[in-house]
């Protein structure tokens, strides 16, 4: 580990420099700061103190720089904004000028000051105290060092939809090493179950399949479908990774995918791929363009794991890869930095008894008629009803799960844009009337509108009112065997009925079953809305709490395609960036124990959030992992035997610091 | 065309008087598909609601006492508003504010209320005489449970037998009860939900300023509305008790062998769940319980049952407003017992009792189908 050049000055007597910020006037319209400046002139330690209007400006930070040099300070203390915004500011001119950063104090005479009230006698008071507080603080600061480790080169993503795909060709093409991992038997996650994509009516598996390939056959990406990640160890640059590759019971290494095994196998089971609709075989690709185009045999439908019969796979077999023997394998790999990118699952409506969903055979959910649409889908991409009769009308309901405090509170939005797809589908592919029951139209990207605007053209019925039911017990002659979809039409004020042969549910898209193991795992959070949490909703999308692992694509909440890609776009650079700069700093103000105080209660072990400390058996002492403490102090405070000391905020550094404010 | 101009100071008024729900509303229009009085006559509630939005109700308009209280539009509502409090206020206004006429039979009820306590009209000092010769305490400090029966149940003679057969029960099984004495009066429920908020302060007051008195901590009472009251709206007045309703506490007789039913009763019955223990409390397999342990019974479910149950048309008030026939929820109801061809109609509420007796009689159905609460029921199985 390289260690961080420091320059030492004698600091056996503190020398503190003192700068009071006007801050345009934000400060100074409040605070008093002349009067300050003549307060903490009155300091004990204090050689100097000055003020000026913008100490974050270069002629401020030259101020301090030539201060430090020309009067020898060894503590510096700038009263202005909140830290959040200038302390790296201040840090590095004080470190140019050949002092330690961590000799660095700032308090906050703006946010927690002059921003709080408009009496100025207050404000100046409080002004003196805080700058008091720094003052008798910064003379238990220590000069600390910044340590840096290196970042192994390797990236690990998890999940193979568009998202995990985009970002691992990005990474890959930049010429590092991808180890993209999948649960499922082919990468494509729910993109490649899509017929046509809003709004250019791109075929699915037309933009997505030269992408696949491209992972299939990249030499930077190792493609480990049919695994799951089963432990993460390590921190940033340095994480160490377990992946279980389950059983395919066929040797990769031999097959060539012809297909014959699949073709002879006499046993079946509802296909995933196709949400039930139709049936795989016991040995099977998901779907035809899989990649890799590796067949695997599923346990639980399987005759011979079942009943110990049949092997005709392994009959047929030229190339003799089929190996019932086959066993999971663990592998362990060291990344340096880790991309979720594990995607969203759908809504069951059926607990939305009056939609009729699982009652009525015809009441689909969007991503069921999307296979019904697609024309290596469960019906050939005919768009046909259960009885294999062609609808004559078709009513598409929008929120379904979505904007509702029963269900999930936020809004999915794509819904609007694929109700608006299907009746351009629809209306391609049958003669039926089509109505859409919205409440809002929620048409917000680029060509989103113009869409819109498009299928007024083909003659869609909109109607605009969540509806209460769908029903089938009719009230006349035209309702008999039809779909009764019941609701208030909000423009018109009138309740209508509207008898269709296939309602279409616009389904909500939630955050998978799994969301929180996987959460648990890499050290992530979930919102309330169940999605992973960015670091920012607005500056920070991709980055999490935890540094060096980044989320991507819907695992994030619901988004469209377009705005998934630029999201791992987003997440590769960040990677790349990392493994350009080949090195992190670890943050100083870390928590370390003294282990002749330590008594072994393991307390502080299950209290950290972020699984920095480890029990040394041997010893019988805890050991905090420096590189993953963040200094949040939460063992700090609850070692019974104040074993731990929390750098930079030591119990003398806080105890100065009260001191100062109330004295 | 006639042009509309938000009116501020109408829209705050019904904020004060509770209406702050209006402000969730996105008008998606779900609620007037659920509304049943929709499949009977016209009731524009998302239009309403969005005028209260504005302030442009017109207060003379029915509409304004349309609505029955029954929640079936806020279990399903997106944004869970609270349409009833919507109603309250709208109907505060015209009460409190004289915005509008109150309709006349509901203003006689009121009356009675504010006057002698109960809605009837009745003397207070008969309250009690239904148990005269019954041979039962008056609740005094120390008794375990204070049996509150409803106005009807005191008394109007068809819902007596209901706190009748609850009093055989109760003797039956051995509990330490006690009735009130006459001072109490009416919970005050559905004229709160009617628009009397300061009529309902009085009564509330009374009541609890005797239980507080006398201690009660345990109420068992026979009305899903006093239980609500009792249970989420007098303790914001601070007076807190253990409610429960006689369905419930029959479930647990009957668990607890405290009571045993052998008698067969040979009834094809079905259970119309009552909204204020339905929707409101999640209060729905108690009373299938009981009726499925009563021997030689067949129970059958209507369509529309549980949180889907169809009002009877007595909440907020409605009980005491005209509704013409052909235009009563209660025969919609009716209609889906014929349906599955029950013979007996069990009930486990005054309001829908009353309803659907009525009902029964205007419909000619006498021969054919009998109305009972549920304590009837189990006391001819006893």
């Amino acid at each position: 580990m390289a260690e961080k050049k420091v320059a030492t000055k004698k600091d056996t007597e503190p020398k503190i420099g003192v700068y009071i910020c006007h801050c345009g006037s934000n400060i100074a319209g409040t605070v008093d700061v002349p009067q300050v400046v003549e307060f903490a002139k009155g300091l004990q330690a204090v050689a100097i103190a000055r003020e000026y209007k913008f100490m974050c400006s270069d002629p401020g930070q030259s101020m301090i720089k030539d201060d430090i040099k020309q009067l020898g300070l060894n503590r510096v203390v700038v009263a202005s904004c909140s830290p959040l915004l200038h302390e790296p500011t201040f840090r590095h001119a004080v470190q140019e000028a050949g002092m330690n950063p961590y000799l660095f104090e700032m308090a906050n005479i703006r946010e927690h000051c002059s921003w709080t009230t408009e009496d100025h006698g207050e404000a100046t008071e409080k002004a003196k105290a805080l700058v008091s507080a720094a003052v008798k603080r910064i003379f238990y600061h220590q000069p600390l060092e910044v340590r840096e480790v290196p970042v192994n080169p390797n990236t690990l993503i998890v999940g193979g939809g568009i998202a995990g795909i985009q970002a691992a060709l990005e990474i890959a093409d930049a010429g590092h090493k991808v180890y993209l991992v999948e649960k499922d038997p082919s990468i494509g996650g729910h993109m490649i179950q899509f017929d046509k994509t809003f709004p250019t009516l791109d075929c699915s598996a037309c933009i997505l399949t030269p992408k696949m390939t491209s992972v299939g056959s990249h030499p930077n990406i190792e493609l480990m479908t049919y695994s799951e990640v089963e432990e993460i160890a390590g921190f940033i640059g340095n994480f160490k990774a377990k992946i279980r590759k389950k059983a395919k019971f066929v040797d990769e290494s031999k097959c060539n995918g012809c297909g014959v095994c699949i073709e002879k196998c006499p046993w079946k089971a509802d296909s995933e791929f196709d949400l039930g609709l139709s049936q795989r075989k016991a040995i099977y690709t998901p779907f035809p363009q899989a990649v890799p185009n590796i067949p695997v045999i599923d346990k639980e439908s399987c005759a011979y794991f079942l009943k110990g019969k049949c092997r005709a796979c392994e009959k047929f077999c030229e190339r003799e890869a089929i190996d019932f023997e086959q066993q999971d394998k663990v592998v362990e790999i060291d990344v340096g930095n880790i991309i979720i990118a594990t995607g969203y699952d759908p809504f069951d409506p059926t607990p939305i008894v009056k939609y009729g969903y699982g009652e009525f055979p015809n009441v689909v959910t969007g991503l069921e008629f999307e296979r019904i649409c697609n024309s290596v889908g469960p019906t050939g991409g005919k768009i046909v009803l259960k009885d294999g009769s062609e609808p004559k009308s078709i009513a598409i309901i929008h929120c379904v799960g979505s904007r509702d405090e029963n269900y999930h509170k936020y809004c999915s939005r794509v819904c609007c844009m694929y109700a608006l797809k299907y009746s351009h589908l629809i209306k391609e592919k049958t003669k039926a009337d089509v109505y859409q029951m919205y409440i809002d139209m929620r048409c917000f990207g680029k060509g989103y509108e113009e869409f819109y605007k498009r299928l007024a053209d083909e003659g869609v019925t909109f109607i605009r009112g969540k509806p209460a039911e769908v029903t089938d017990r009719a009230i006349n002659e035209e309702e008999k065997g039809k779909l009764i979809v019941v609701g208030e039409d909000s423009l018109l004020g009138t309740v209508v009925r509207v008898p269709v042969d296939m309602v279409v549910l616009c389904i909500a898209l939630q955050a998978r079953s799994d969301a929180k193991n996987v959460a648990q795992m890499f050290t992530i959070s979930q919102g309330a809305d169940d999605f992973f949490i960015e670091r920012h909703p607005k500056l920070d999308p991709v980055a999490t709490m935890t540094e060096g692992v980044f989320i991507a694509g819907c695992c994030q909440g619901p988004k469209d395609i377009p705005d998934t890609v630029a999201q791992a776009s987003a997440a590769a650079t960040r990677v790349l960036a990392l493994i350009s700069k080949g090195k992190v700093e670890l943050e100083a103000a870390v928590a370390v124990i003294d282990e002749e105080k330590c008594s072994g209660c393991r307390i502080c072990n299950l209290l950290c959030p972020y699984n920095a400390i480890d029990f040394i058996e041997k010893e019988e002492v805890s050991r905090i992992n420096e590189a993953l403490c963040k200094g949040c102090g939460t063992c700090v405070a609850a070692c019974p035997s104040a074993a731990i000391t929390h750098k930079h905020f030591t119990t003398e550094e806080i105890m100065a610091e009260i001191e100062g404010v109330l004295v | 065309m006639e042009i509309t101009t938000p009116m501020k100071e109408t829209t705050d008024i019904i904020l004060e008087g509770g209406g702050n729900p209006l402000e969730l509303c996105y008008q998606c229009g779900l609620c007037t598909g659920v509304c049943p009085w929709n499949r009977l006559v016209s009731f524009p509630l998302r239009k309403l609601i969005h005028k209260s939005q504005l302030g442009v109700v017109d207060f003379e308009n029915e509409e304004v006492w349309q609505c029955v209280g029954c929640n079936a539009c806020v279990d399903r509502c997106p944004r869970d508003v609270e349409v009833p409090f919507i109603m309250r206020a709208l109907r505060r206004v015209i009460m409190e504010v004289g915005a509008g006429i109150v309709p006349h039979s509901l203003r006689i009820s009121e009356k009675n209320i504010s006057a002698v306590g109960n809605p009837l009209g009745e003397p207070p000092e008969k309250r009690m005489d239904w148990a005269k010769d019954l041979g039962i305490k008056t609740f005094t400090k120390g008794t375990e449970i204070l049996y509150f029966p409803c106005c009807y149940q005191t008394y109007d003679p068809p819902a007596q037998k209901v706190a009748k057969a609850t009093i055989d029960i109760l003797k039956k099984a051995k509990v330490d009860f006690g009735i009130p004495d006459n001072n109490v009066v009416c919970c005050g429920e559905s004229i709160r939900k009617a628009g009397a908020e300061s009529l309902f302060q009085r009564l509330a007051k009374t009541n609890i300023d005797i239980f507080a008195e006398l201690g009660v901590k345990k109420i068992l009472v026979t009305s899903p509305h006093c239980y609500h009251t009792f249970k989420d709206e007098y303790p914001d007045l601070g007076a807190n008790y253990e409610v429960i309703h006689l369905s419930q506490y029959l479930a647990e007789l009957i668990k607890d062998s405290r009571i045993k039913m052998t008698k067969e009763l040979n009834k094809k019955v079905t259970y119309h769940d009552s909204c204020c223990l339905g929707r409101y409390q999640g209060i729905y397999d108690e009373h299938r319980e009981i009726l499925n342990s009563i021997p030689g019974l067949e129970f059958v479910e209507m369509p529309e049952t549980r949180e889907y149950s169809l009002c009877c048309g007595g909440c907020a008030g409605r009980l005491w407003m005209e509704s013409k026939k052909g235009e009563r929820l209660s025969e919609l109801r009716l209609e889906q017992v014929f349906e599955v061809g029950a013979n007996t109609l069990a009930i486990s509420c005054p309001y829908c009792m009353a309803n659907f007796n009525d009902g029964v009689i205007s419909m000619n159905k006498a021969e054919v189908l009998e109305v009972k609460d549920l304590s009837e029921l189990v006391v001819e199985a006893l």
